[in-house]
């Protein structure tokens, strides 16, 4: 852990305590905070001159519904051969659904002291909502917007949350892990009707290279 | 006297000055803009979603196609992402390749900021100028991956090969006679790297040429100077970076503040703006030329001295070489499963961000412990900077939007994604 990194997180543990969990990966510290509390604690982010983030790099959500779930199993392997291609799973099997499906990611930069600071909230799968730092940050807005275009997370007194980057009268949130990578809907000029149509999809999902998790490959990688 | 009313204007999304595929909605007050409603999201691609489909290495082209006119310092921040979570570093000549080819793509890109810029707002000399010079930086970019725009070139461990020793040369043909050929071929007798040299000498020339044409030009001025000023203040709120922050006067660049590669050994000045305004802005980029041109010639001098490998040896993550594929078994594995398999990244996540030529691009990588990502947010710079374009175009007159949109150098393949 680097020095500068070692000052920020005397700094957070001496401002929040125990309402927040701080770790440190690969050099970057990531703070958890309850969702309840995020413009409390981004405004103190922003306004104590020792951390002082005046700005917000980027903010976006994730959701973790198939986090960890491979598509391919290979310990087994060795002794009953390969499957061949990629079965089509039904139930996600992830680990992290129900209270802790999405979270909201605010990567934040402090020019002053030169450091980053990553602040992670997780949602419920039933109620993703949160409140929203538009006053703290005024260039959140649109990250906001993308989070809801693009997840369904709803940000309490946005002033404008609207679809920005789908279409205009787009169904769904793309990037939730239950929406198929092609689509539901396609479109198409009908001759006939003299207009753009939408259809469902006539493509079907196909997997090219499946996902697999090899744990030893990664111990190999952590012990160079 | 005439009436004048409030009326909506649907400006875009096909219009020549958006830069693309913009569409405003601007609310007028005669020809004063109250109200800018940008819509984004016509080039939108699911980049971000389609990258969690594939092995690591495939995403490498996407990145290309983000900002698709500074193609190597996309990729450069998803390779470097990755190289964080693998814990590795490219060897010292890839690094310094990168830091050139990072300068190219910035000179490229200024190129045709400067170029569409000048063309919306009335001087169309310096487009010709600047894509002049944008044949030859391609022609590097052709004669080091194979494409003239999509390179592919950066690698997670390196870059894919080492710089040719040879400059591709034109050929005769029904359109160039041997003495046209002859003197396009020219300064292309040597390496990639003694061509690269000869531009570095040249393009200084190239500088005054355009800034005769532009710095103290009355039009350029009245259409510039004063024209969406941003407070250094406003500019932390709105989220900006790069040129677009230096205009308001924060220096504050990611090659000198938070250095990665080996841009710490380069000597190169942060140039930054006092007003804000447009006009600093483009004093701003203009002084990048000079200095990336500055650090390129750095990087030439290094590299004609310093020979060596440009990237990992560690077959887990980079090919082996085809010669030992035919006759070593173990190549041959290695082979067949980084292009079917890919490798696995360690569980957790990574920010990388580069200077970007447009501002702070990130890439936000969270990673399960498997040969895909799980999540893969691209943090475009031009995505804030355009989110602004409301606050800075209000009082405006409506030939100010193109000088606001040109200002803020907005691509909308990375805006859109």
């Amino acid at each position: 852990m680097s020095k500068v990194t070692d000052k920020l997180v005397t700094h957070i543990k001496e401002h929040f305590g125990d309402s927040v969990t701080v770790d440190v990966a690969f050099n970057e510290v990531t703070m958890t905070v309850d969702s309840k509390d995020i413009v409390q604690v981004c405004t103190d982010l922003r306004d104590k001159p020792d951390l002082a983030f005046e700005e917000l790099i980027d903010c976006c959500g994730v959701d973790y519904l198939t986090f960890g779930q491979v598509e391919w199993e290979t310990g087994s392997a060795t002794g009953s051969g390969f499957s061949r291609g990629v079965a089509e799973t039904d139930e996600p099997t992830g680990e992290q659904t129900g209270s802790h499906r999405f979270a909201v990611v605010y990567h934040l930069l402090s020019i002053k002291n030169n450091c980053r600071v990553r602040v992670k909230t997780f949602l419920s799968e039933d109620e993703p909502i949160l409140d929203s730092v538009v006053g703290v940050w005024a260039g959140v807005n649109w990250f906001e917007r993308e989070a809801f275009d693009l997840f369904g997370i709803m940000f309490r007194n946005h002033p404008d949350l609207r679809r920005i980057l789908t279409d205009y009268g787009f169904i769904g949130h793309p990037f939730r892990k239950d929406f198929p990578l092609i689509g539901n809907v396609e479109m198409r000029y009908d001759a006939v009707q003299k207009r753009v149509i939408y259809e469902p999809v006539s493509i079907e999902p196909r997997t090219l290279v499946p996902k697999v998790i090899r744990k030893e490959q990664q111990e190999m990688q952590v012990s160079d | 006297m005439p009436e004048i009313r409030n009326y909506t204007l649907n400006f875009g999304p096909q219009h020549p000055a958006a830069h693309g595929v913009l569409r405003l909605v601007l609310e007028m007050d005669g020809e004063t803009i109250d109200r800018a409603d940008p819509h984004i999201g016509l080039l939108h691609r699911a980049t971000e979603k389609l990258a969690e489909s594939k092995p690591y290495n495939q995403s490498i082209p996407y990145m290309d196609r983000l900002d698709y006119v500074s193609m190597m310092c996309n990729e450069h921040a998803y390779v470097m992402a990755i190289e964080k979570m693998l814990g590795v570093e490219a060897p010292i000549r890839a690094q310094y390749i990168r830091v050139m080819f990072d300068e190219i793509t910035r000179i490229l890109n200024h190129l045709m900021w400067l170029g569409a810029h000048a063309l919306d707002i009335g001087a169309m000399t310096v487009f010709l100028y600047a894509f002049r010079e944008r044949e030859d930086l391609m022609d590097i970019y052709e004669a080091v991956s194979g494409a003239r725009l999509h390179a592919a070139y950066y690698r997670p461990g390196g870059v894919y090969r080492d710089l040719p020793a040879q400059m591709p040369q034109y050929e005769k043909s029904q359109w160039h006679n041997q003495k046209e050929v002859d003197k396009l071929n020219e300064n292309r007798q040597g390496s990639l790297l003694d061509f690269i040299d000869d531009f570095t000498k040249r393009f200084p020339g190239c500088v005054d040429e355009y800034e005769t044409l532009l710095t103290e030009n009355r039009i350029w001025k009245q259409r510039t100077v004063g024209i969406g000023v941003v407070s250094p203040e406003r500019a932390l709120q709105l989220g900006f970076t790069g040129p677009m922050l230096r205009g308001s006067g924060i220096e504050w660049d990611l090659r000198k503040k938070q250095s990665y590669e080996v841009y710490d050994q380069l000597d190169f000045d942060i140039p930054v703006g006092v007003t804000g305004d447009s006009y600093d802005r483009y004093l701003v980029r203009i002084e990048e030329f000079r200095q990336s041109n500055k650090i390129i010639e750095q990087c030439v001098k290094w590299l004609r001295a310093n020979p060596g490998p440009v990237m990992l040896a560690d077959h887990k993550l980079t090919p082996p070489s085809r010669e030992n594929m035919k006759g070593d078994m173990e190549s041959l594995i290695h082979h067949f499963k980084l292009f079917t398999e890919g490798y696995v990244l360690p569980e957790g996540e990574v920010y990388t961000a580069v200077e970007h030529p447009k501002g702070e691009f990130g890439i936000y990588l969270v990673s399960d412990g498997s040969n895909k990502p799980y999540r893969l947010k691209i943090r475009a710079p031009g995505f804030a900077h355009l989110s602004s374009l409301d606050e800075m175009i209000r009082g405006h007159m409506l030939a100010d939007v193109v000088a606001i949109i040109g200002t803020q150098d907005i691509v909308f393949g990375e805006v859109d994604r």
